[in-house]
Protein backbone atom coordinates (compact mmCIF):
# COMPACT_ATOMS: atom_id res chain seq x y z
CA UNK A 1 0.00 0.00 0.00
CA UNK A 2 2.89 2.38 0.73
CA UNK A 3 4.15 1.94 -2.85
CA UNK A 4 0.71 2.87 -4.12
CA UNK A 5 0.51 5.99 -1.95
CA UNK A 6 4.04 7.00 -2.92
CA UNK A 7 3.08 6.67 -6.59
CA UNK A 8 0.01 8.90 -6.00
CA UNK A 9 2.09 11.60 -4.25
CA UNK A 10 4.74 11.42 -6.96
CA UNK A 11 2.05 11.74 -9.64
CA UNK A 12 0.49 14.81 -8.01
CA UNK A 13 3.83 16.53 -7.47
CA UNK A 14 4.85 15.80 -11.07
CA UNK A 15 1.53 17.15 -12.37
CA UNK A 16 1.82 20.25 -10.18
CA UNK A 17 5.35 20.82 -11.44
CA UNK A 18 4.26 20.52 -15.10
CA UNK A 19 1.39 22.95 -14.37
CA UNK A 20 3.56 25.24 -12.28
CA UNK A 21 1.76 28.34 -13.59
CA UNK A 22 -1.16 27.28 -11.35
CA UNK A 23 1.04 27.29 -8.25
CA UNK A 24 2.62 30.59 -9.26
CA UNK A 25 -0.89 32.11 -9.52
CA UNK A 26 -1.74 31.07 -5.97
CA UNK A 27 1.55 32.28 -4.49
CA UNK A 28 1.49 35.58 -6.39
CA UNK A 29 -2.13 36.15 -5.36
CA UNK A 30 -1.09 35.70 -1.73
CA UNK A 31 1.88 38.07 -2.07
CA UNK A 32 -0.12 40.75 -3.89
CA UNK A 33 -3.14 40.69 -1.56
CA UNK A 34 -0.88 40.98 1.50
CA UNK A 35 1.15 43.75 -0.12
CA UNK A 36 -1.92 45.83 -1.04
CA UNK A 37 -2.89 46.46 2.58
CA UNK A 38 0.10 48.56 3.70
CA UNK A 39 -0.40 50.64 0.55
CA UNK A 40 -4.11 51.10 1.16
CA UNK A 41 -4.09 51.60 4.92
CA UNK A 42 -1.15 53.99 4.97
CA UNK A 43 2.20 53.92 6.77
CA UNK A 44 1.00 54.07 10.37
CA UNK A 45 3.36 51.54 12.07
CA UNK A 46 1.18 50.78 15.10
CA UNK A 47 -1.89 50.09 13.00
CA UNK A 48 0.08 47.90 10.58
CA UNK A 49 1.58 45.88 13.43
CA UNK A 50 -1.90 45.26 14.84
CA UNK A 51 -3.51 44.14 11.59
CA UNK A 52 -0.55 42.10 10.27
CA UNK A 53 -1.53 38.61 11.56
CA UNK A 54 -5.15 39.01 10.50
CA UNK A 55 -4.28 40.22 7.00
CA UNK A 56 -1.72 37.49 6.37
CA UNK A 57 -4.08 34.82 7.66
CA UNK A 58 -7.06 36.01 5.58
CA UNK A 59 -4.87 36.20 2.48
CA UNK A 60 -3.62 32.64 3.11
CA UNK A 61 -7.24 31.52 3.48
CA UNK A 62 -8.24 33.06 0.15
CA UNK A 63 -5.14 31.72 -1.61
CA UNK A 64 -6.00 28.23 -0.34
CA UNK A 65 -9.54 28.58 -1.71
CA UNK A 66 -8.12 29.56 -5.09
CA UNK A 67 -5.98 26.43 -5.29
CA UNK A 68 -8.73 24.06 -4.18
CA UNK A 69 -10.97 24.31 -7.21
CA UNK A 70 -8.77 22.18 -9.41
CA UNK A 71 -8.04 19.55 -6.77
CA UNK A 72 -10.38 16.91 -8.25
CA UNK A 73 -12.04 18.49 -11.32
CA UNK A 74 -9.60 17.34 -14.01
CA UNK A 75 -9.42 13.84 -12.51
CA UNK A 76 -13.21 13.76 -12.51
CA UNK A 77 -13.52 14.71 -16.18
CA UNK A 78 -10.75 12.50 -17.60
CA UNK A 79 -11.70 9.34 -15.68
CA UNK A 80 -8.61 9.25 -13.42
CA UNK A 81 -10.86 9.62 -10.39
CA UNK A 82 -12.67 6.36 -11.26
CA UNK A 83 -9.32 4.58 -11.18
CA UNK A 84 -8.64 5.99 -7.70
CA UNK A 85 -12.08 4.86 -6.52
CA UNK A 86 -11.22 1.35 -7.74
CA UNK A 87 -7.66 1.34 -6.40
CA UNK A 88 -6.17 -1.46 -4.34
CA UNK A 89 -5.79 0.84 -1.30
CA UNK A 90 -8.54 2.47 0.81
CA UNK A 91 -9.78 5.67 -0.81
CA UNK A 92 -9.35 7.68 2.39
CA UNK A 93 -5.63 6.87 2.38
CA UNK A 94 -5.36 8.03 -1.22
CA UNK A 95 -7.14 11.23 -0.18
CA UNK A 96 -4.55 11.76 2.58
CA UNK A 97 -1.74 11.30 0.05
CA UNK A 98 -3.33 13.73 -2.37
CA UNK A 99 -4.05 16.33 0.30
CA UNK A 100 -0.43 16.08 1.44
CA UNK A 101 0.86 16.62 -2.10
CA UNK A 102 -1.58 19.49 -2.56
CA UNK A 103 -0.44 21.14 0.67
CA UNK A 104 3.25 20.75 -0.30
CA UNK A 105 2.64 22.67 -3.51
CA UNK A 106 0.12 25.29 -2.40
CA UNK A 107 0.24 25.56 1.40
CA UNK A 108 3.94 25.25 2.19
CA UNK A 109 5.01 28.14 -0.11
CA UNK A 110 2.66 30.44 1.81
CA UNK A 111 4.17 29.33 5.13
CA UNK A 112 7.69 29.95 3.84
CA UNK A 113 6.85 33.38 2.42
CA UNK A 114 4.95 34.67 5.45
CA UNK A 115 7.96 35.92 7.54
CA UNK A 116 9.13 37.88 4.51
CA UNK A 117 5.72 39.49 4.02
CA UNK A 118 5.45 40.24 7.73
CA UNK A 119 8.39 42.68 7.32
CA UNK A 120 6.08 44.96 5.31
CA UNK A 121 3.93 45.32 8.42
CA UNK A 122 6.92 45.86 10.72
CA UNK A 123 5.93 42.80 12.71
CA UNK A 124 8.32 42.31 15.65
CA UNK A 125 11.06 39.76 14.76
CA UNK A 126 10.18 37.57 17.74
CA UNK A 127 6.57 37.28 16.50
CA UNK A 128 7.55 36.05 13.03
CA UNK A 129 8.24 32.45 14.15
CA UNK A 130 4.85 32.36 15.89
CA UNK A 131 3.12 33.47 12.69
CA UNK A 132 5.01 30.87 10.66
CA UNK A 133 4.27 28.11 13.14
CA UNK A 134 0.57 29.01 13.25
CA UNK A 135 0.44 28.86 9.44
CA UNK A 136 2.38 25.59 9.42
CA UNK A 137 -0.26 24.03 11.68
CA UNK A 138 -3.19 25.85 10.09
CA UNK A 139 -2.69 25.51 6.32
CA UNK A 140 -2.98 21.68 6.33
CA UNK A 141 -6.35 22.11 8.08
CA UNK A 142 -7.39 24.53 5.33
CA UNK A 143 -6.38 21.99 2.67
CA UNK A 144 -8.21 19.10 4.37
CA UNK A 145 -11.44 21.03 5.01
CA UNK A 146 -11.23 22.50 1.52
CA UNK A 147 -10.90 19.00 0.06
CA UNK A 148 -14.32 18.12 1.54
CA UNK A 149 -15.83 21.15 -0.20
CA UNK A 150 -14.03 20.39 -3.46
CA UNK A 151 -15.30 16.79 -3.40
CA UNK A 152 -18.87 17.84 -2.58
CA UNK A 153 -19.06 20.45 -5.37
CA UNK A 154 -17.46 18.14 -7.95
CA UNK A 155 -19.22 18.21 -11.29
CA UNK A 156 -21.58 21.04 -10.34
CA UNK A 157 -22.08 24.13 -12.50
CA UNK A 158 -20.63 27.18 -10.76
CA UNK A 159 -18.96 24.90 -8.27
CA UNK A 160 -16.26 27.47 -7.52
CA UNK A 161 -18.61 30.00 -5.94
CA UNK A 162 -20.47 27.31 -4.04
CA UNK A 163 -17.16 25.93 -2.78
CA UNK A 164 -16.29 29.34 -1.31
CA UNK A 165 -19.67 29.65 0.42
CA UNK A 166 -19.41 26.12 1.76
CA UNK A 167 -15.84 26.18 2.99
CA UNK A 168 -15.16 29.75 4.20
CA UNK A 169 -17.45 29.50 7.27
CA UNK A 170 -15.65 26.30 8.25
CA UNK A 171 -12.34 28.17 8.08
CA UNK A 172 -13.44 30.60 10.84
CA UNK A 173 -12.09 28.64 13.86
CA UNK A 174 -8.72 28.17 12.12
CA UNK A 175 -8.55 31.87 11.34
CA UNK A 176 -9.41 32.90 14.92
CA UNK A 177 -6.86 30.55 16.47
CA UNK A 178 -4.16 31.26 13.90
CA UNK A 179 -4.32 35.05 13.96
CA UNK A 180 -5.05 34.94 17.70
CA UNK A 181 -1.80 33.07 18.37
CA UNK A 182 0.23 36.02 17.07
CA UNK A 183 -1.95 38.56 18.92
CA UNK A 184 -1.55 36.65 22.18
CA UNK A 185 2.21 36.47 21.73
CA UNK A 186 2.44 40.21 21.03
CA UNK A 187 0.37 40.93 24.17
CA UNK A 188 2.90 38.90 26.16
CA UNK A 189 0.44 36.13 27.00
CA UNK A 190 2.28 33.43 25.08
CA UNK A 191 0.93 31.64 22.01
CA UNK A 192 1.07 28.12 23.44
CA UNK A 193 -2.67 27.76 24.12
CA UNK A 194 -3.64 28.89 20.62
CA UNK A 195 -1.01 26.75 18.93
CA UNK A 196 -1.95 23.66 20.95
CA UNK A 197 -5.61 24.13 20.05
CA UNK A 198 -4.62 24.55 16.41
CA UNK A 199 -2.60 21.34 16.63
CA UNK A 200 -5.55 19.54 18.17
CA UNK A 201 -7.78 20.77 15.39
CA UNK A 202 -5.26 19.52 12.82
CA UNK A 203 -5.33 16.06 14.40
CA UNK A 204 -9.14 15.91 14.44
CA UNK A 205 -9.41 17.18 10.86
CA UNK A 206 -6.71 14.78 9.63
CA UNK A 207 -8.67 11.90 11.18
CA UNK A 208 -12.15 12.71 9.91
CA UNK A 209 -11.77 14.82 6.76
CA UNK A 210 -10.26 12.07 4.54
CA UNK A 211 -13.17 9.81 5.37
CA UNK A 212 -15.67 12.57 4.48
CA UNK A 213 -13.83 13.37 1.24
CA UNK A 214 -13.85 9.68 0.28
CA UNK A 215 -17.61 9.45 0.88
CA UNK A 216 -18.24 12.60 -1.18
CA UNK A 217 -16.06 11.32 -4.04
CA UNK A 218 -17.97 8.02 -4.13
CA UNK A 219 -21.26 9.93 -4.41
CA UNK A 220 -19.87 12.05 -7.25
CA UNK A 221 -19.07 8.90 -9.27
CA UNK A 222 -22.67 7.61 -9.20
CA UNK B 1 -16.13 -15.96 -9.55
CA UNK B 2 -18.23 -12.91 -10.34
CA UNK B 3 -21.99 -13.15 -10.00
CA UNK B 4 -24.86 -10.73 -10.51
CA UNK B 5 -28.20 -11.41 -8.87
CA UNK B 6 -31.39 -9.77 -10.16
CA UNK B 7 -29.48 -6.61 -10.94
CA UNK B 8 -31.61 -3.58 -11.76
CA UNK B 9 -30.37 -0.10 -12.62
CA UNK B 10 -32.41 3.09 -12.67
CA UNK B 11 -31.02 6.38 -13.91
CA UNK B 12 -33.13 9.32 -12.82
CA UNK B 13 -36.67 7.97 -13.12
CA UNK B 14 -35.86 5.77 -16.11
CA UNK B 15 -35.35 2.09 -15.54
CA UNK B 16 -32.54 0.92 -17.81
CA UNK B 17 -32.85 -2.81 -17.24
CA UNK B 18 -33.74 -5.29 -14.56
CA UNK B 19 -33.50 -8.92 -13.53
CA UNK B 20 -29.94 -9.47 -14.74
CA UNK B 21 -28.57 -12.66 -13.24
CA UNK B 22 -25.39 -14.38 -14.33
CA UNK B 23 -22.36 -16.20 -13.04
CA UNK B 24 -18.95 -15.71 -14.53
CA UNK B 25 -16.42 -18.50 -13.97
CA UNK B 26 -12.73 -18.52 -14.77
CA UNK B 27 -11.87 -18.50 -18.44
CA UNK B 28 -15.20 -16.98 -19.42
CA UNK B 29 -15.76 -13.95 -21.60
CA UNK B 30 -19.01 -12.04 -21.06
CA UNK B 31 -19.91 -9.93 -24.04
CA UNK B 32 -22.42 -7.19 -23.20
CA UNK B 33 -24.29 -5.96 -26.25
CA UNK B 34 -27.18 -3.60 -26.81
CA UNK B 35 -28.15 -0.47 -28.68
CA UNK B 36 -26.86 3.00 -27.71
CA UNK B 37 -28.30 4.08 -24.40
CA UNK B 38 -29.29 0.58 -23.36
CA UNK B 39 -27.15 0.85 -20.24
CA UNK B 40 -23.99 -1.07 -21.12
CA UNK B 41 -21.69 1.42 -19.40
CA UNK B 42 -24.01 1.63 -16.38
CA UNK B 43 -23.95 -2.16 -16.06
CA UNK B 44 -20.15 -2.22 -16.16
CA UNK B 45 -19.94 0.57 -13.58
CA UNK B 46 -22.34 -1.34 -11.35
CA UNK B 47 -20.22 -4.49 -11.72
CA UNK B 48 -17.18 -2.43 -10.65
CA UNK B 49 -19.01 -1.00 -7.68
CA UNK B 50 -18.91 2.60 -8.94
CA UNK B 51 -22.67 2.69 -9.37
CA UNK B 52 -25.16 1.51 -6.79
CA UNK B 53 -27.78 -0.75 -8.41
CA UNK B 54 -31.39 0.11 -7.51
CA UNK B 55 -32.04 -3.57 -6.80
CA UNK B 56 -30.04 -6.78 -6.67
CA UNK B 57 -26.37 -7.21 -5.89
CA UNK B 58 -23.01 -8.07 -7.37
CA UNK B 59 -21.03 -10.81 -5.65
CA UNK B 60 -17.34 -11.72 -5.86
CA UNK B 61 -16.38 -15.15 -4.45
CA UNK B 62 -19.87 -15.28 -2.90
CA UNK B 63 -19.57 -12.01 -1.02
CA UNK B 64 -21.25 -8.72 -1.82
CA UNK B 65 -18.73 -6.35 -3.40
CA UNK B 66 -20.01 -3.49 -1.23
CA UNK B 67 -18.65 -5.19 1.86
CA UNK B 68 -15.47 -6.43 0.16
CA UNK B 69 -14.41 -3.03 -1.26
CA UNK B 70 -10.58 -3.00 -1.69
CA UNK B 71 -10.52 -6.79 -1.33
CA UNK B 72 -12.55 -6.89 -4.56
CA UNK B 73 -10.85 -3.97 -6.30
CA UNK B 74 -7.39 -5.46 -5.96
CA UNK B 75 -8.59 -8.25 -8.28
CA UNK B 76 -10.08 -5.91 -10.85
CA UNK B 77 -8.95 -3.81 -13.79
CA UNK B 78 -11.56 -1.39 -15.15
CA UNK B 79 -10.93 0.53 -18.35
CA UNK B 80 -13.80 2.85 -19.04
CA UNK B 81 -14.81 5.13 -21.89
CA UNK B 82 -12.31 7.76 -20.84
CA UNK B 83 -8.71 6.67 -20.83
CA UNK B 84 -7.81 8.20 -17.43
CA UNK B 85 -4.60 9.64 -18.92
CA UNK B 86 -3.16 12.90 -17.63
CA UNK B 87 -2.20 15.21 -20.50
CA UNK B 88 0.94 16.49 -18.79
CA UNK B 89 2.39 13.06 -18.00
CA UNK B 90 4.18 10.92 -20.56
CA UNK B 91 2.69 7.65 -21.80
CA UNK B 92 5.09 5.64 -19.62
CA UNK B 93 4.41 7.76 -16.52
CA UNK B 94 0.66 7.41 -17.03
CA UNK B 95 1.03 3.67 -17.39
CA UNK B 96 3.13 3.46 -14.21
CA UNK B 97 0.54 5.40 -12.17
CA UNK B 98 -2.40 3.35 -13.47
CA UNK B 99 -0.64 0.07 -12.67
CA UNK B 100 0.39 1.35 -9.23
CA UNK B 101 -3.26 2.18 -8.46
CA UNK B 102 -4.15 -1.43 -9.25
CA UNK B 103 -1.44 -2.46 -6.80
CA UNK B 104 0.93 -3.64 -9.53
CA UNK B 105 4.49 -2.36 -9.36
CA UNK B 106 6.07 -1.99 -12.82
CA UNK B 107 9.63 -1.30 -13.86
CA UNK B 108 10.36 1.22 -16.65
CA UNK B 109 11.50 -1.53 -19.04
CA UNK B 110 8.21 -3.40 -18.51
CA UNK B 111 6.28 -0.23 -19.30
CA UNK B 112 8.39 0.36 -22.41
CA UNK B 113 7.83 -3.25 -23.56
CA UNK B 114 4.06 -3.06 -23.00
CA UNK B 115 3.84 0.21 -24.94
CA UNK B 116 6.02 -1.19 -27.74
CA UNK B 117 3.73 -4.25 -28.01
CA UNK B 118 0.86 -1.84 -28.62
CA UNK B 119 2.82 -0.08 -31.38
CA UNK B 120 3.97 2.89 -29.30
CA UNK B 121 7.73 2.21 -29.42
CA UNK B 122 9.66 5.47 -29.27
CA UNK B 123 6.63 7.42 -28.07
CA UNK B 124 6.76 6.43 -24.40
CA UNK B 125 8.20 9.79 -23.33
CA UNK B 126 5.78 11.98 -25.28
CA UNK B 127 3.25 13.79 -23.11
CA UNK B 128 -0.18 12.21 -23.47
CA UNK B 129 -1.60 15.40 -25.00
CA UNK B 130 0.68 14.91 -28.00
CA UNK B 131 -0.83 11.48 -28.73
CA UNK B 132 -3.71 10.83 -31.11
CA UNK B 133 -7.04 9.43 -29.91
CA UNK B 134 -6.08 5.91 -30.98
CA UNK B 135 -2.65 6.15 -29.38
CA UNK B 136 -4.21 7.33 -26.12
CA UNK B 137 -6.52 4.33 -26.17
CA UNK B 138 -3.55 2.04 -26.80
CA UNK B 139 -1.69 3.59 -23.85
CA UNK B 140 -4.65 2.91 -21.57
CA UNK B 141 -4.96 -0.68 -22.85
CA UNK B 142 -1.21 -1.33 -22.50
CA UNK B 143 -1.97 -1.61 -18.79
CA UNK B 144 -3.76 -4.94 -19.34
CA UNK B 145 -0.76 -7.20 -20.08
CA UNK B 146 1.05 -5.63 -17.10
CA UNK B 147 -1.94 -6.37 -14.85
CA UNK B 148 -2.41 -9.96 -16.04
CA UNK B 149 -2.18 -11.20 -12.43
CA UNK B 150 -5.51 -9.47 -11.69
CA UNK B 151 -8.17 -12.02 -12.67
CA UNK B 152 -11.13 -9.79 -13.58
CA UNK B 153 -10.97 -7.31 -16.45
CA UNK B 154 -13.95 -5.03 -17.11
CA UNK B 155 -13.52 -3.23 -20.42
CA UNK B 156 -15.83 -0.60 -21.89
CA UNK B 157 -15.55 -0.49 -25.70
CA UNK B 158 -11.89 -1.54 -25.75
CA UNK B 159 -11.76 -1.57 -29.54
CA UNK B 160 -13.06 1.98 -30.06
CA UNK B 161 -10.59 4.19 -31.98
CA UNK B 162 -8.15 1.31 -32.56
CA UNK B 163 -6.73 0.40 -35.97
CA UNK B 164 -6.68 -3.18 -37.26
CA UNK B 165 -3.18 -4.07 -35.94
CA UNK B 166 -4.07 -2.82 -32.46
CA UNK B 167 -7.40 -4.68 -32.59
CA UNK B 168 -5.69 -7.98 -33.41
CA UNK B 169 -3.13 -7.40 -30.63
CA UNK B 170 -5.97 -6.72 -28.18
CA UNK B 171 -7.69 -9.92 -29.32
CA UNK B 172 -4.59 -11.92 -28.46
CA UNK B 173 -4.13 -10.11 -25.11
CA UNK B 174 -7.71 -10.86 -24.07
CA UNK B 175 -7.49 -14.41 -25.42
CA UNK B 176 -4.30 -15.11 -23.46
CA UNK B 177 -5.83 -13.74 -20.27
CA UNK B 178 -8.87 -15.99 -20.67
CA UNK B 179 -6.86 -19.15 -21.39
CA UNK B 180 -4.73 -18.33 -18.32
CA UNK B 181 -7.88 -18.53 -16.20
CA UNK B 182 -8.92 -14.87 -16.18
CA UNK B 183 -12.40 -13.39 -16.59
CA UNK B 184 -13.35 -10.59 -18.95
CA UNK B 185 -16.52 -8.53 -19.14
CA UNK B 186 -16.56 -6.42 -22.27
CA UNK B 187 -18.92 -4.23 -24.27
CA UNK B 188 -18.43 -3.84 -27.97
CA UNK B 189 -20.25 -2.81 -31.10
CA UNK B 190 -17.81 -4.48 -33.46
CA UNK B 191 -17.88 -8.19 -34.16
CA UNK B 192 -14.44 -9.21 -32.92
CA UNK B 193 -13.80 -12.95 -32.59
CA UNK B 194 -11.83 -13.82 -29.47
CA UNK B 195 -10.39 -17.25 -28.76
CA UNK B 196 -12.02 -17.83 -25.37
CA UNK B 197 -12.47 -21.15 -23.56
CA UNK B 198 -16.05 -20.12 -22.80
CA UNK B 199 -18.15 -17.22 -23.97
CA UNK B 200 -21.52 -15.77 -23.06
CA UNK B 201 -23.49 -12.95 -24.51
CA UNK B 202 -25.81 -10.63 -22.64
CA UNK B 203 -28.11 -8.47 -24.74
CA UNK B 204 -29.42 -5.58 -22.68
CA UNK B 205 -32.19 -4.76 -25.17
CA UNK B 206 -33.84 -8.03 -24.09
CA UNK B 207 -33.53 -7.15 -20.39
CA UNK B 208 -35.73 -4.07 -20.63
CA UNK B 209 -39.24 -4.89 -19.57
Amino acid sequence: MMTLLRAVIRRDLLLAWRRRADIATVVLFFVIVVSLFPLGVGPEPNLLRTIAPGIIWVAALLACMLSLQNMFTSDHSDGALDQMLLAAAPLSMIVVARAFAHWLMSGLPLVILSPLLAIQFDLAPELSPVLTLSLLLGTPILTLIGAIGAALTLGLRGGGMLLALLVLPLYVPVLILGAGAVDAASAGLGADAHLLLLGAQLLVTATFAPWAVAAALRISAE
Amino acid sequence: MLAAQKLEITRGDRRLFGGITFELRTGTLLLVTGSNGSGKTSLLRALCGLLLPSAGEVRWQNENIRSLREEYWRHLVYIGHSNALKDELSAAENLGVLCALSGVHTRPEQQRQALADFGLAGREHLPAKALSQGQRRRTALARLPLCSTLPLWILDEPFAALDSTAVSHMQSVVGTHLTDGGMVVMTTHQVVPIAAPAMRELNLDECRR
